[in-house]
Formats: structure tokens, sequence, C-alpha cells
């Protein structure tokens, strides 16, 4: 049925078309500039593409030639805590502690982040006026627009004595400090997207959910969040990505300490910090700036794993 | 289907993923951008924080000297001048350690001159402990327990210390990122050599490092004595010729077993506006500017190379 009608309506405007080009009202400058745009538009779509090739090649061009130098170890790279790039007597390149440090800290975000994202998010669509939306959705945006080396100082000076004080913590500058300024970075992210997700549902599903005799959580439980799920999924999502890339901020407020942290009260070391720290001083084509891209591109695999099982996740779902 | 999730948790996979590698890329092409606006009797200085302090100190009262010449300082690390001046980006690369051999390679080898070395002033490298630390003299061994990789030192009862007020007793070590002059002098000095210990909490300038020694009951740190603060204090240093503090006397006597000198490099044999400058550094007026910074300054104008 539906593959007759696309027949038919394709056919008919492609003769359409052809008509008005055939015509001699349209200038030949004018049919050159269509073409012209055509092809930059062209370019502007597939640029994406280009940059993340590029981006790829560059960075694999500079951390492959340590892989076959013969002083590096993957397994060690990968599974060691020991980073020592500078030591005078034994070099040793373990990332183990630092993958672990951008985890536990984008975890807890997340713990923290989520709720809150999500419940601000269906306030946003559900419960509050057109007014009040509007000035809410401003003010949340004005919280994206924080540039996240403000976000830093601001864990490094007021989070970290509030966790001093309130918590009982020796040091201030620690895995939660970190969580919390991410949770923070990626909150407006999660409620932005979080609330198009909703806005998404259509209007009869809650009209006739209402209809039924549903109260507002009913509602919003059994409709809005299983309707809304790949949209809900695709701004959680998104949150991680931002927490996991976010670098300056992380730096100042985790206390840029290499271990596996035993408590969300232990300094620990981020992937990206680590690189931010590090690369103005290793010098170009030595061993540490390779290893420094290596670790450029287990960050790479990482959002890439991360992006890929979003993927599979929302197809599992979808096929539901 | 109007959100289309898939394709957009793809385009912002890629981009976020793409950003992130951006700014590595970014970041190391940064160093080569520098290079061009560098010659309009501007004499650019970069490196070590230990010497940032004073080195801005020089800068803005020398603009009052010479006004025809824009000194522009910042700082990094010692590791990252020395890096600078390899690559070519700087006129003078500040120093709180000296350079290394392969380094002074690397310099000839990009810029076809030997680097120089000019000896400005001496600093003492302090140990400091927060306020309400009983400590008041510790000896190098134990610094090195409390330091290394395998010490042996990880809480303050081991060293036989009870802190009052505080609410762990595990020693909370900072320290400084491995592009600092710093630490590589209290490696090579105070752990000769053996790698520090993880976990160290890695600060990156002098003042972070006091700073945050300051706001914890349990922590140790070392840095430049210039930087002491109400909050913070400098521990005596015990050897067997007796324990010293870390005061101008002692520096200049060596007797402080911590202290070293402090230098500015350039590649070849300083000339025009970065040899005024460093002359300046050298004469009275810039020596009384780096005493006034809490550095000791070398009794005669010694230049060595």
């Amino acid at each position: 049925m539906t593959e007759t009608a696309n027949t038919i309506n394709t056919r008919i405007p492609e003769n359409a078309e052809k008509d008005i080009v055939d015509k001699p009202s349209r200038q030949p400058w004018a049919v050159f500039f269509e073409r012209a745009f055509e092809t930059l538009i062209h370019l502007c779509g597939i640029s994406a593409v280009i940059f993340v090739l590029a981006i790829f090649f560059f960075v694999f061009r500079e951390a492959v030639p340590v892989l076959f130098s013969g002083r590096f170890d993957i397994a060690e790279f990968l599974l060691s805590t020991k980073w020592y790039p500078t030591s005078a007597t034994n070099v040793r390149y373990g990332t183990l502690a630092l993958t672990i440090g951008s985890f536990t800290v984008t975890a807890l975000a997340m713990i923290i982040a989520v709720p809150f994202g999500l419940g601000a998010a269906i306030y946003l669509s559900e419960f509050c006026g057109p007014r009040q939306k509007e000035t809410l959705k401003i003010v949340i945006e004005l919280l994206a627009a924080i540039p996240s080396v403000v976000w830093g100082f601001i864990g490094l000076t007021v989070i970290s004595k509030f966790i001093t004080a309130i918590c009982g913590a020796e040091v201030g500058v620690n895995l939660l400090n970190g969580s919390i300024i991410l949770a923070l970075m990626s909150v407006p992210i999660i409620v932005s997207i979080g609330e198009d997700a909703l806005k998404a549902v259509p209007d009869s599903y809650r009209e006739a959910a209402l209809a039924m005799g549903t109260t507002k959580w009913q509602l919003i439980m059994r409709v809005l969040l299983p309707a809304g799920k790949n949209g809900l999924l695709a701004a959680v999502l998104l949150g991680v990505g931002r927490a996991v890339g976010e670098t300056m901020a992380v730096l100042m407020a985790t206390g840029h300490a290499v271990q596996i942290p035993s408590g969300v009260f232990d300094s620990v070391r981020t992937l990206t910090a680590n690189v931010a720290a590090e690369l103005g001083e290793a010098a170009a084509g030595s061993d540490h700036y390779r290893v420094l891209f290596l670790t450029g591109i287990l960050l790479f695999a990482i959002t890439f794993i991360v992006n890929l099982t979003a993927d599979f996740v929302i197809r599992g779902v979808k096929r539901k | 289907m109007i959100l289309h999730p898939n394709a957009k948790l793809a385009r912002f996979g890629a981009r976020i993923s793409g950003l992130c590698l951006l700014v590595i890329v970014l970041s190391c092409s940064k160093g080569e951008q520098t290079e061009n606006n560098s010659r309009r009797a501007t004499v650019q200085v970069k490196g070590s924080d230990t010497m940032v302090n004073v080195a801005q100190a020089w800068a803005e009262e020398f603009t009052a000297v010479a006004p025809d010449i824009a000194v522009e300082v910042s700082g990094g690390g010692s590791g990252v001048g020395i890096a600078a001046l390899q690559r070519g980006a700087i006129d003078i690369a500040n120093a709180s350690r000296n350079i290394k051999p392969g380094e002074a390679d690397a310099v000839l080898k990009n810029t076809g001159k030997e680097p120089v070395e000019f000896i400005v002033g001496f600093d003492a490298l302090a140990v400091y402990v927060n306020k309400a630390n009983p400590l008041e003299e510790i000896t190098l061994e134990q610094l090195s327990d409390i330091y290394s990789e395998h010490g042996k030192a990880t809480r303050w009862s081991d060293i036989g210390i009870t802190i009052p007020g505080a609410r762990t007793d595990r020693i909370a070590l900072i320290s400084r990122q491995s592009s600092s002059g710093t630490y590589e002098f209290f490696r090579e000095h105070v752990l000769g050599n053996k790698d520090f210990k993880l976990g160290t909490r890695d600060m990156n300038g002098s003042k972070e490092v006091v700073e945050l020694v300051g706001a914890i009951k349990t922590a140790i740190g070392y840095s430049g004595m210039g930087y002491a603060t109400q909050n913070v204090k400098m521990l005596r240093i015990r050897t067997n010729d007796g324990s010293f503090d870390p005061t101008v006397k002692n520096t200049q006597t060596k007797a402080y077993p911590l202290a070293r000198s402090l230098q500015l490099y350039t590649a070849g044999e300083p000339t025009g506006p970065v040899k005024k400058y460093i002359d300046w550094i050298m004469s009275p007026h810039g020596q009384k500017l780096l005493k006034e910074n809490g550095y000791v300054p070398v009794t005669l104008s010694a230049t060595a190379d």
C-alpha cells in the first residue's frame, strides 16, 4: 500500500521539477548558484565526518610510534596503577588508576545528576506554568554557560570548605567534590534534552491516560517515562559524555592524586586532567608525549563504547 | 519518532569525543603559535613556578627602567620553560633546577645555539606543615620515608606525632606536578631519585602547595621559602651538623641542606634587550627585588656557564 503511494508521490514532483528547469525563464546563473549552494551545504554536512576522521588520524599518528618502540607494554598501560612518566630510575606508564578515577568521578556525578536532572525535566514539562517555565529554562541555560574553570574555582574554594565542614573529611578536594561539580555541569544538559523528550510524547497519550482516571503520578510513571524512554536515555548519556570529557574543573576539584579511591573523600586524578596537566612539559616526540596521546585514544575508545552501548540499548528498547 | 535518538546520540557522541581530542590537539599546537610574535622589543620569559613571583616583579620594575622593552612572564614549571627554550619559542627560561644534558643537547639541536646559564639567586626549599602540627624539625630520612614510593611512613604516628584536632592520622602528601623544577629538586635531594608515593596531590604552583597545607591539618608539603603564610610553618631540617631553619643566612652558607640556585637560561649568549634585562637583574636594583620577594641574592654578581 504505502509503497505504491510513495512511487506515485515521487514521480509527480520529478516531472514537475523537470518542467521548471527546462523553462527558458530560469537564468543560467541561478542554476549555477543553485548547484554551488547544494555543493556547499553538502560539504557542511559531511564536514563533521571529515573532522572526526582527521582527529582520529592525527591523534593516532602521534601515538602509534611508541607502540612499536619496544619500550612500551600495553598490558602495563591498561592494567597497572603506577603512573611514573618522568621517573629518574624506572619510568612506568600505568593508567588504571586514572581510568578508574575517570569512571568513579563520572559514576558518582551521574548518581547525583540523573535524579535531579530528570526530576527537573518532568517538573518543567508537566507541572509548571508557561511563565515559570520560560524563566526556569533561561536560568538553566545560564547554568550551562558557566565556564568550566569557574566551576573548578568554586570546587576548590567553596565546595571543598563545605565538604570539610559538613562531612568531616580532612581534605576537601576529592572524588565527591569533583562529582558534585560535574553533576552541576551535566544537569543542564540532562534537563533540556530530557524536557524535549517528554514534550515529544503526544498530548493524546496524556489525555487518554487522564480520561481513564489516572493520577498525575501514575501518568508520569506508567505513561510518560516509558514513552519518552529513548530521549531520556539520550539525555542521560549526553550528561555522561559531558562528565567524562570535562577537564579543567575536575583538575581543580579532585585533588589530582594518582590512586584508586577507597572512599568518596579520597583524592583522584582523571585521564583528561592528567593529559591537560602533563602535555605542556612533555617534549614533542618523546615517549611521555606519545603515551599521553595514547591516553587520548583510550578516552576516545571509552566514549565510543559508551555511545555504542547506548545505541544498542536504545535499539533494544525500540524493538520492544 | 520525532526525536531520532540514534542520530542525535551519534552526532553528540562524536562531537563530545571530538571536542576532548580537539582540546588535546590544540593544547599541543599552542606552543608553536607563540613563536611568530616574539620579536618586537619584547622579552619572552617562561618557566619555574618557584621564580614566577620575582620574575613578575622584575618585569614590572624593568618597564620603568627601560620603557621600550616589554617583558612577558609566564609560569608552568622549569620543565615547561626549558621545553619552550628548546622550541625557540621564548628568550629566557627560568629554572629552579639545572638543565639536564639531554635538554641542553635538544636546545643546541633545535636552535643551533648552546644554552647559557645565569645564576640569579638562591632559594631554600622549605618543608611546610600545618600550623596545628606540633612537629618542629625533621630529618631527610624521615622525609624520604614519608614521600618515597616504598617509604614506611604513611601515618603521623609512624614518626611519633599526634596532631591535635585532626580527624585522621594519615599523612596528606602535597607535591608538585612533574614539570616542576621543585619536584625534581626534591626527588633528587630528598628521595635520592627514587619515585614519589602514589596518591600525592600534585599542585600546579608553589603558592597552591602552601595554601593546601594551610587548609589541611594532616598535610605536609614542600615549596619555596618565599611562600610562607600565616597558616603554615616551615620545619627545621636536622642533619649531622645540627638543625637548620630555612633562612637567608643558612641558605648562603649552604648549611640548610635543601638550598638551591635559581637560574635563567638563554639559547646562545644574549644580545640586545635580553642582555640588557639580564644585566639589570644582576645589578643591585634587581637583586634587591629578589630579596624583597623572599629569595636569597647572589652575593657577587657572578655569572657562570
